[in-house]
């Protein structure tokens, strides 16, 4: 079953100048048309200005589709009344964590959400731990969100999330802002809460080795779907890829360059395990 | 320096007067402070005070954490207290030039200093023993009758919650402008007023548009999170009146009465 569907989706930021004239007319999303079965770990790749978080921002019914249409969980996002319908079923987190912090304590932040739904006050507890204990941050309950780190900051944002039980959360370049410790820490709970809660998870990202776990890789470019496909299946197009400006796992660029020295290896090794065995295999 | 002044910061103990229902230590603050204005004579002082002495020593706050939020506010009493010695008309005792003390002015000048020590102490005390949060919490409940009157209490309160928490990220953002402005070559700290002022210029630019992209993220954030205004909203933290709360209204109704009874009979 489906959860997101599109259907030549297009988008046009229009700038106008002081009479109201149009200026000029840009499209962030040209034809766009997926979809995303439910459960599924999507990630969604593409350079800097390749219309991804535009698009992200449509699944969250944040932006309205110029052209074509949408559906989260069967209801149209062009539709007013749908709005709040579709921010509860998909939740979403952003770039910056010290500005998607709304409160002034941890386990507070996390009940805004369930708080803005109408949830009764003891459900909204239980939600709250339950949801902060499968980010790992029960721990920090009472703390500041002012002295976390960047990536707890960012678990805690994907708690508030969790706790109005989306059945969909898109990460949009969750940790371009964090250390490589903090981005390990996000993605594996991103990862976590695909595998147990069965969450569809949509994650925007530029870093490659995110990606590799996923069920989906969607590569943007201009603000056209330019590639679809399992992340071996898009990795193994080294040459493709950094056409759209977009680098390849290092691993995966290794064999990549090996493979053109002549080895005799498989194409589209993702990780440094498999690039290991696939060399011993070449020693015997 | 900014962190030198104590007034409205939170101080974090458990205490019986941390643990009250914030709309008691709203309401008990107003009319504590209207009270000071209720008496002219020294008894009353006496009483004020005691009754100060006894929430201080309730709240556990250290006393000399309370009296460091004095500090930054002694020029103001300076400035009360020697206008009000010099310009009481009244008999003068002590004369030079225009300069003139009267009996009444040093007794109006010691009622007022005492009068501002207590309104101080007394307010402080409320923003030592209240998380911010509550205190807005407090403030949208008290208000809430006013909602009828069209008056957006609950956008105000989340104004004001918001407001509270992002005032230690844009000190810190400041901070950041300010290195980043120095290392090329800014100074901050020499020349006159003007100069100074002159000099901030470059950092509040910066400082602005960076506040304004915050607001426009965390808008949206909002907006993602179902945030849709107070209409169908539930509490996680709903406020509820316990034994305690009931016994400080108790407790503070003395306090108002004895001061009553100062002001009718003596």
């Amino acid at each position: 079953m489906n959860i997101i569907e599109t259907k030549d989706l297009v988008f046009e930021y229009i700038r106008r100048d002081e009479e109201g004239n149009v200026e000029s007319i840009s499209r962030a999303i040209d034809d766009v048309s997926f979809d995303i079965k439910k459960g599924d770990f999507v990630a969604i790749l593409g350079h800097n200005g390749s219309g991804k978080s535009t698009l992200a921002k449509h699944i969250n019914a944040l932006l309205m589709p110029t052209e074509g249409a949408l559906w989260v969980n069967g209801y149209n996002t062009s539709n007013a009344d749908n709005v709040w319908k579709i921010r509860e079923s998909a939740g979403m987190v952003f770039q910056n964590p010290d500005n998607q912090i709304i409160g002034t304590v941890v386990e507070e932040d996390v009940g805004f959400g369930p708080e803005n739904i109408g949830v009764p006050t003891k459900e909204i507890w239980e939600r709250v731990e339950k949801s902060l204990e499968s980010v790992g941050m029960l721990e920090y309950r009472h703390h500041s969100p002012n002295k976390l780190s960047g990536g707890q900051k960012q678990r805690v944002a994907i708690a508030g999330i969790m706790a109005m039980k989306p059945e969909c959360i898109i990460l949009d370049e969750p940790t371009a802002m964090l250390d490589p410790n903090g981005r390990r820490d996000v993605i594996e709970t991103v990862r976590e809460l695909n595998q147990k809660e069965k969450v569809t998870v949509i994650l925007i990202t530029h870093y490659m080795e995110e990606v590799i776990h996923a069920d989906k890789v969607i590569v943007m470019d201009s603000g056209k779907i330019v590639l679809e496909g399992t992340p071996r299946e898009i990795f193994s197009k080294v040459e493709k890829l950094k056409r759209y400006s977009l680098d390849v796992p290092q691993v995966t660029e290794l064999a990549y360059e090996l493979k053109q020295e002549g080895l005799d290896i498989p194409n589209a090794i993702l990780t440094v395990d498999e690039l290991v065995e696939a060399l011993l295999k070449l020693e015997r | 320096m900014i962190r030198d002044i104590t007034i409205g910061q939170y101080y974090p103990v458990e205490s019986k007067l941390h643990s009250l229902d914030p709309r008691v230590k709203l309401v008990c603050t107003i009319f504590y402070i209207l009270s000071l204005f209720l008496f002219n004579n020294y008894y009353g002082y006496l009483v004020a005070g005691v009754f100060l002495i006894f929430v201080i020593a309730q709240s556990k706050v250290p006393v000399s954490f309370i009296f460091r939020g004095l500090k930054a506010v002694i020029m103001l009493l300076l400035v009360t207290v020697v206008f009000n010695l010099f310009l009481t008309p009244g008999e003068p005792i002590w004369q030079f030039g225009i300069l003139k003390i009267s009996e009444e002015g040093i007794h109006f000048a010691v009622k007022m200093a005492i009068r501002l020590i207590f309104l101080i102490i007394g307010s402080s005390l409320m923003t030592f023993t209240t998380t911010p949060n509550h205190l807005t919490d407090g403030l949208e409940r008290l208000l809430g009758p006013l909602k009828k009157i069209k008056v957006p209490v609950h956008e105000i309160s989340m104004m004001m919650s918001i407001a509270l928490r992002f005032i230690p990220i844009l000190l810190e953002e400041t901070d950041k402008i300010m290195k980043a402005q120095m290392a090329r070559g800014a100074d901050f700290e020499n020349g006159n007023m003007i100069d100074r002022a002159k000099n901030l210029v470059p950092l509040l630019v910066p400082l602005f548009v960076s506040a304004f992209r915050r607001a426009n993220d965390l808008a949206m954030a909002m907006e993602a999170r179902c945030y849709n205004g107070g209409e169908g909203r539930t509490k996680m933290k709903p406020l509820k009146y316990h034994k305690n709360d009931y016994v400080a209204y108790m407790i503070f109704i003395f306090y108002i009465a004895i001061i009553f009874v100062i002001r009718m009979v003596l």
